[in-house]
């Protein structure tokens, strides 16, 4: 099944450069046909680029004439997919660029005209849903850079959650809810690492009895507990949005990066530090080496296990502040299997930023801006059902994982018991 | 499993080495068992009381199966007796799309293959046989019937190919991707549930299937126990055949096994992997068709709640052998079911079966823990092989 990364030779190069060419050829006859057509003359799509109750600047609006903007998207996809069969473009990432931008802004052109969408708004929700989606794929990468696969983290995530809230509730603080989460994150990775490590047990096989586990006892104790004592023990409140002086003040950068709360400020530091330890500091070397051959480093006199083990606890303490998230982050209680597969959609997400921290981010940037779409296109009432938009996020996930997981190469030792 | 030990050793260490595949699991359902008991005390609960309801919910009361058949002899009156047999039934009922799930999961993890997917190929099953249940009219039942199986058994593997076929031939890992297929499922089933499918009135269900397209039941109402359950393990043993007797399960196994060797001999990886998730799909899909056509006869929302996991502990647990898996679903019907009669009777959540199962996973995947509680002497066995790295 490596076949399609090891024999790219010249034939299948020129098949994929088709491929690209037709895929952005149809792409532009397929905005033109189902949104240029449907688009009416003379009605103007108003960008909103202001958030109400913002300490940011306010500025005008950004109005576009809708057919015109749909119609040219369609001209540039076409034009785009013409190029690439004629001449042929190597990157492949200006290519995807320009298929996402054309169809997305012809989509929201039209889905929007003659009404107001909120753009700002998007991309700040867009950053508010990638943060459970990025803190999952950063456990991901931290622990598969070991070596160590940890398909758990919905499990992990649900106990945390859940965790957080009640210790959040009762002791009155939600930084011992955070501190809760973090702990029980760092206890159910640990106990992976101490399976799959100490007992060699199928790394995939553990993590999905985390995953049923974290299941069963989470709705187990909301029905026994939670649901008959709401307010003493699942009511805890969330952090406050903590604007930063001054750059909150940036039009539109100012309502989305740096006006936040606690949880997405911690994400977005944990994604700089992790790429700076992972590639600058011995111990990401140790790691990495780990990762990849652990024979040589165990040579070298690296202690393997204790870096796996190291490593996985820490993924596990990031995939608790993750689900500190979906409660202390976000609504304030803990509902029934809430983590919706985020969990999942973190681990292709890891794998789409290529098991590197900001890839990771940026794809679950990308996520995110798919669940928020789904959310802003159910208030603008498009005729498509609302049940449709809401599977946008899983198809884009197995889109990527297709298109992108034979080129992505997993850490060598990815999954592999480690045996002296 | 007596093809796991080698020709090699004498019959009475084949015996041994039996019985140890078979303790193993024994004792990780115990202990699954005995930390139940430990969650559902630190709860503050009665474990006599839960555990009694769990026993008398999964078989039936003995004292009232005695009175049934003291009035059965005397008067020939069989309403107690049925009264009396009605939890066991109700068991049997409860495992028979577990027994078609498991198999599902079991045949996935022969061919090297994750299949996470059940829960959604099961709904898109039900849907379908339920589509051809109430839609199809008349068609005299023996043709109805085994039309609306066939539908759900090919939604059900429809499910299951697409990420089977892009596994095979972009690498994608179908862990990820059949759970995305999961939440596909949900999503489309509601549309059609509040949608095309919907039945008149307020509730978004189907409509009721044909009596034609029912499967039939052996006794009066309120027991459900149908033709489904021997359906069921008729299908366990063809996969038993299909997977050790003919040359494609050979080559299933053998992909299972060692792809690179399975691949110099000459054996095609994609076909066999899409194959497998086929057939894998059109199993858990049969699921759905006899959970819709034998027992509910509709499908709401929710309809799937579980399954998909449930299966996966129980092809672990029956060592993805179709016998064992036989087996296990049992086990399960009976906490199941008997779990529903402990949440009425004692408040116990029902997920404490979830919590349980969660941990016979963990046991059956790390037998050295039991070994180690239980001081079992260790064996060399040969070892299944389950899954893969992403996209190996």
């Amino acid at each position: 099944m490596t076949t399609t990364t090891m024999e790219l030779s010249a034939t299948a190069e020129k098949r994929q450069r088709i491929s690209y060419g037709m895929t952005l050829l149809v792409a532009g006859l397929l905005i033109f046909l189902l949104f240029g057509l449907n688009t009416q003359a003379g009605v103007n799509t108003t960008f909103g680029l202001n958030v109400a109750g913002s300490q940011a600047v306010e500025v005008a609006d950004f109005v576009v004439p809708a057919q015109l903007t749909v119609n040219l998207m369609a001209a540039i996809a076409v034009f785009a997919g013409a190029y690439q069969l004629a001449r042929g473009v190597r990157s492949t990432g200006w290519l995807l660029g320009i298929l996402a931008f054309t169809f997305v802004a012809a989509f929201l052109t039209w889905a929007a005209q003659d009404k107001s969408f909120n753009l700002t708004g998007m991309l700040g929700s867009s950053l508010v849903r990638a943060t459970p989606i990025a803190l999952a794929a950063l456990c991901g990468v931290i622990s598969e850079r070991s070596a160590v696969i940890n398909i758990g983290i919905e499990g992990i995530m649900l106990m945390a959650a859940q965790t957080a809230v009640v210790t959040a509730t009762v002791s009155g603080s939600l930084y011992v809810g955070l501190l809760g989460a973090i702990l029980v994150g760092a206890l159910v990775a640990g106990f992976h690492a101490f399976l799959v490590i100490r007992f060699k047990v199928d790394q995939t096989v553990s993590s999905v009895a985390i995953n049923i586990f974290g299941t069963g006892f989470t709705s187990f104790i909301s029905s026994r507990f939670l649901q008959k004592a709401t307010d003493t023990l699942n009511n805890s409140g969330t952090f406050p949005i903590i604007s930063v002086p001054g750059l909150s003040k940036i039009p539109v950068l100012g309502p989305v990066l740096f006006e936040n709360n606690i949880i997405i400020y911690l994400m977005v530091l944990l994604v700089v530090v992790m790429h700076i330890m992972l590639f600058y500091t011995p111990w990401g070397l140790r790691t990495r080496a780990v990762g990849e051959h652990p024979k040589a480093a165990d040579t070298l006199g690296v202690n393997v296990y204790l870096v796996r083990y190291v490593n996985v606890i820490i993924g596990g303490m990031i995939a608790g502040l993750g689900g500190a998230y979906f409660t202390l982050g976000s609504v304030g209680r803990f509902d029934e299997i809430m983590t919706a597969g985020k969990g999942f959609i973190g681990l292709a997400a890891m794998i789409f930023g290529k098991w590197n921290p900001i890839g990771a981010f940026t794809s679950s940037l990308i996520f995110g801006f798919a669940d928020s779409l789904q959310v802003k296109l159910q208030i603008l009432r498009v005729p498509i059902p609302s049940e449709f938009l809401l599977m946008a996020p899983y198809i884009v996930t197995m889109i990527i994982l297709t298109g992108v997981v034979g080129r992505a190469i997993p850490p060598a030792a990815d999954g592999q018991p480690y045996e002296k | 499993m007596s093809e796991t030990a080698t020709p090699s050793k004498t019959q009475t260490s084949k015996r041994s080495s039996l019985g140890q595949e078979l303790l193993v699991p024994a004792l990780a359902v115990v202990t699954g068992l005995i930390i139940g008991a430990i969650v559902i005390v630190a709860s503050g609960a009665n474990v006599f009381d839960a555990y009694g309801a769990l026993f008398t919910g999964s078989f039936g009361s003995p004292v009232r199966l005695i009175e049934g058949l003291q009035v059965f002899f005397s008067t020939g009156e069989t309403s107690e007796l049925l009264r009396a047999i009605y939890p066991f039934t109700e068991s049997l009922v409860t495992a028979t799309p577990y027994i078609f799930a498991g198999l599902s999961v079991a045949l996935g993890f022969r061919a090297g293959l994750f299949n996470i997917g059940a829960e959604g190929q099961f709904f898109i099953g039900a849907l379908c046989s339920a589509f051809v249940g109430y839609s199809v009219k008349g068609l005299p039942m023996i043709i109805h019937l085994p039309l609306a199986i066939l539908a759900g058994a090919l939604g059900g593997a429809i499910w299951g190919m697409i990420p089977g076929y892009l596994k095979a031939k972009f690498g994608a890992h179908e862990v990820v991707n059949t759970i995305m297929m999961n939440w596909i499922a949900f999503r489309l089933s509601d549309w059609l549930l509040n949608g095309p499918m919907k039945a008149s009135g307020f509730r978004p269900v189907t409509p009721n299937v044909l009596p034609t397209a029912e499967l039939p039941r052996f006794f009066d109402d309120p027991l459900r126990f149908n033709l489904g359950f021997f359906l069921a393990l008729a299908v366990a043993y063809l996969v038993y055949w299909f997977l050790f007797k003919t040359t494609t399960g050979f080559e299933v196994r053998s992909v299972g096994a060692n792809p690179d060797a399975a691949k110099y001999a000459g054996m095609s990886i994609v076909k066999n992997l899409v194959l497998v998730m086929a057939l894998a799909g059109g199993l858990a899909g049969m699921a759905g068709s006899a959970q819709v056509l034998g027992v509910d006869h509709w499908v709401g929302q929710g309809f799937s709640a579980g399954y998909g996991f449930d299966a996966i502990a129980l092809a672990l647990l029956g060592k993805s052998h179709p016998f064992g898996v036989v087996l296990s679903a049992l086990l399960f019907g009976f906490l199941r079911s008997g779990a529903t009669n402990m949440q009425s009777r004692a408040g116990i959540p029902i997920d404490i079966i979830s919590i349980i199962q969660g941990l016979v996973i963990v046991f059956i995947a790390a037998p050295a823990i039991i070994r180690w509680i239980y001081r079992i002497r260790s064996i060399k066995t040969e070892e299944t092989v389950l899954t893969r790295g992403w996209g190996k």
